[in-house]
């Protein structure tokens, strides 16, 4: 079975809602550039959804890169490797992109030494990373290979990669989907890690396909990315299970449902997973780490991330090792414009803003956002004018200006009745409303409550 | 230096449309139609027109500063949409008095009462529309032939019926509508009725009528031009239309020597401002597609059912009042259709 490209160029998509914010992918042209090492790491404990990693070590021990300092308590967690090689100086909580102070590892960093277990992975594929191509880990060697390796999710939301590829009985996955959608504006590290890393994406692709026992992968990217889609294709030309999906360009297409949806025409239903209607997604560059965690044994100690916003000067791509303090990376930037107004962690639409700029860089930290002061500042609220357009974007075809009412009110079983756990949060409805109501806000209010409701009622 | 930063939720980027952008767009729309009023109506019209608008801007800026001591939102320009839209619809030379009588209660009760912009179940202009034409039926339905140059100063005064103050070379003409109603009654039908216009009359506007319905041709403009700029939704104009087609087709094709052509009943009295500037309201109408479609379409219905066997000749305004009351019911049965509410299928395949 040779891999279908998008003959004819025929592009898909989800049917319900949506919207095109301006697309602003003022960095899609920069070449990926490494960070330098800071001088001093920040790693947190918990870089993802779940339970934080385990201390491995104490004040003043000794770390080289890829050293486990931190061990997946688990199945929910992750394991955290140090990114950098130099002496632990402190063990205290830091303020991570939720706000909330978390656990953090300060290493003093001194020279680059790594691992010897890791170390034949230091080098980079434009200086001489050779591309290992035979896959000879079983779908188990995978899963361990990932889990000791603290692969997450790395289009935002990192969740622990190999719990994806651990199915349950009953489950039946017959397609892996591979997110190269990238459709939050500004960003552009999917985009580059495509052209720049396409065959570790390809044979990562293979591994994460082989541990999940499909037939199938399919790679979706959206038409404002025509080369990487073409070099996709290209590349995919070498690997029958390998198929790639030009997409229509519209947000929120990089949402799990939604994408599932697009390609495959199946709907997740409510509450469930992708896995219900066969189908497991992840982000390309989850794919590329998994290339190096199976095939160089490399954890995830490093990621690309676009640095951007309209008043940078130099915004770009880096390639930056986890722990690094954002505003060095701002500085490789150009540095802070005058008049910042916003740093956000991620996209503008689902992206974390976050008040400090020594606020390391974690596993799912897609990008740095800064927008000016007058761009941060919220319109004020007006009332609704029942303009109907937040009913028409929510992809999940939901009633906002409902829920968001009723969880104000905190009537949280008519908002239940209402859908409201389905909404996913993409911020459609506030991005569209001319009244620059807080939907979304009000929204993510009501679920937490609702959550915490639940929880108590179990305890 | 941190503490200089927002730290707010996602999404931290916004679209550029407001409330006042949106409300503006419906002021520009409504441009062709105020000109070919204008043009046919002239002073008479203006006074109308610049009165109900200003009246309905006082109105509302006195309610809400002077009565409720809220800052003024004059400008998300609502108050100027519903003013113009009352204006349009009533006949050039309304007595002064009434038009400012008619402002002040489609802003009053029509909007204000419910807790102003985004709250009023009825469409204001309309609300205050249907007050007027209770209060001075006579007046509302005299209306003055298209003369440009020919106004009256009692229109001032407002002391009596316009038609009495027309003199010998009375200018005054009933509506197509008005016409079309009468040749139903008659027992000879429609050719009996002298001075008919035809379909072309009514398109260009070249009849008697309220100011801003007369001309179907430059309603259209603004309402394509709201289309375009996506402030309306096709379902509302379209099944609006569709409804009364249907109501008058029936009829027509039953008995054409008794009743007018469903073309003749769209192009004719409120209907094309109903369907692109009223029905669409969205304060007014319901949430959804689906719920629009209902909502439209059986106002249509009823504005042919009213227009057919009512006690006035035009039905519009009632028909949209009507369903107007309608649309909390149907936002409560009509919802969007679920993401995941059908059961998973799991024959479609992946490419």
């Amino acid at each position: 079975m040779s891999a279908p490209v998008t003959e004819s160029g025929k592009l898909m998509t989800f049917p319900r809602g949506g919207i095109h914010p301006p697309e602003q992918k003022i960095t899609q042209d920069q070449p990926i550039q490494a960070c330098p090492l800071p001088q001093e790491a920040v790693v947190l404990l918990a870089q993802h959804i779940g339970a934080p990693a385990e201390l491995q070590v104490k004040v003043g021990d000794q770390v080289k890169v890829g050293t486990l300092i931190g061990k997946a308590p688990g199945l929910i967690s992750a394991n955290i490797h140090s990114p950098v090689s130099g002496k632990v100086k402190k063990i205290e909580p830091r303020t991570d992109a939720s706000g909330y102070p978390k656990t953090a590892v300060l290493i003093t960093v001194d020279g680059d030494e790594w691992e010897d277990s890791v170390h034949e992975s230091k080098d980079f594929p434009w200086n001489g990373r050779p591309l290992k191509r035979d896959i000879q880990a079983s779908p188990e060697e995978i899963r361990t290979a990932l889990a000791n390796g603290g692969i997450v999710g790395m289009g935002g939301a990192a969740f622990p990669t190999n719990v994806k590829y651990m199915v349950p009985p009953g489950k039946t996955p017959e397609y892996l989907i591979i997110n190269g959608v990238e459709c939050e504006p500004y960003l552009t590290a999917d985009h580059r890690v495509m052209l720049e890393l396409a065959d570790e994406v390809m044979v990562g692709t293979e591994i994460l396909r082989i541990a999940l026992g499909v037939e199938k992968a399919i790679i979706g990217i959206e038409a404002n990315k025509p080369d990487a889609l073409s070099l996709m294709e290209k590349k995919a030309q070498d690997y029958p299970n390998i198929s790639v999906q030009g997409l229509v360009v519209k947000y929120p297409q990089g949402a799990e449902k939604q994408l599932v949806r697009a390609i495959t025409g199946r709907e997740v239903p409510s509450g469930k997973l992708p896995l219900d209607v066969g189908c497991v997604v992840n982000n390309v560059g989850t794919a590329q780490a998994a290339y190096l965690a199976v095939q160089y044994n490399r954890p995830f100690i490093d990621r690309v991330l676009t640095v951007t916003g309209t008043g940078l000067s130099n915004p770009g791509n880096f390639l930056v090792r986890l722990g690094t303090p954002i505003q060095q990376v701002i500085e490789l930037a150009g540095g802070l414009p005058e008049g910042t107004g916003k740093i956000i962690l991620g996209g503008p639409m689902m992206g974390k803003a976050t008040g400090s700029l020594d606020t390391p860089v974690a596993k799912g930290t897609s990008g740095i956002l800064l927008l000016d002061q007058k761009q941060a500042k919220r319109a004020a609220v007006q009332p609704c004018i029942r303009c109907s357009r937040c009913v028409g974007v929510c992809p999940m075809g939901l009633e906002p200006y409902i829920l968001s009412e009723l969880a104000r009110q905190n009537r949280y079983s008519e908002a239940e009745s209402r859908g409201i756990m389905d909404c996913v949060e993409c911020g459609s409805c506030s991005y569209t409303c001319p009244s620059h109501r807080d939907l979304v806000d009000w929204i993510r209010y009501g679920k937490a409550r609702i959550m915490a409701n639940r929880r108590k009622g179990k305890a | 230096m941190s503490s200089s930063f927002v730290v707010s939720l996602s999404p931290h980027v916004r679209t550029k449309d407001s409330v006042s952008s949106v409300m503006w767009t419906v002021v520009i729309a409504m441009v062709p139609a105020i000109l070919a009023g204008l043009w046919a109506f002239g002073i008479s019209a203006a006074l109308v027109l610049g009165l109900s608008t200003a009246a309905c801007v006082l109105s509302e800026w006195f309610i809400t500063v002077v009565m409720l001591k809220k800052p003024n939102r004059l400008a998300d320009g609502s108050a100027v949409v519903t003013g113009l839209l009352l204006g349009m619809n009533l006949p050039a030379g309304t007595p002064l008095w009434q038009v400012l009588s008619g402002a002040v209660f489609a802003i009053g009760v029509g909007k204000m009462v419910f807790g102003g912009l985004g709250h009023n179940p009825f469409n204001p202009a309309l609300v205050g529309r249907a007050f007027m034409l209770t209060s001075f039926p006579a007046d509302m339905t005299a209306w003055p032939a298209p003369n440009l140059f020919r106004w009256n100063l009692l229109q001032f005064g407002g002391a009596s019926r316009y038609t009495a103050t027309l003199g010998a070379d009375a200018v005054s003409g009933p509506t197509a509508l008005g016409l079309v109603a009468e040749g139903a009654a008659h027992t000879e039908g429609l050719s009996a009725i002298q001075g008919l216009p035809g379909h072309l009359d009514l398109f260009l506007g070249t009849i008697p009528g309220s100011m801003g319905e007369i001309s179907a041709l430059a309603i259209l403009v603004g309402g394509v031009f709201l289309l375009a700029k996506k402030i309306i939704s096709w379902e509302s104009p379209i099944f609006f239309l569709a409804g009364l087609s249907v109501f008058t087709g029936l009829f027509w094709i039953l008995d054409p020597s008794r009743y007018a052509d469903p073309l003749y009943h769209i192009l004719a009295g409120g209907a094309m401002l109903g369907a692109w500037f009223m029905v669409t309201d969205m304060v007014t109408s319901p949430m959804t597609p689906r719920g629009r479609m209902i909502f439209a379409g059986s106002a249509g219905l009823l504005t042919g059912a009213i227009r057919l066997f009512g006690a006035f000749p035009e039905g519009a305004s009632y028909a949209i009042l009507i369903m107007n009351s309608f649309v909390p019911i149907i936002d409560r049965y009509i919802r969007p259709t679920r993401f995941g509410s059908k059961q998973a299928d799991l024959s479609r395949k992946g490419r």
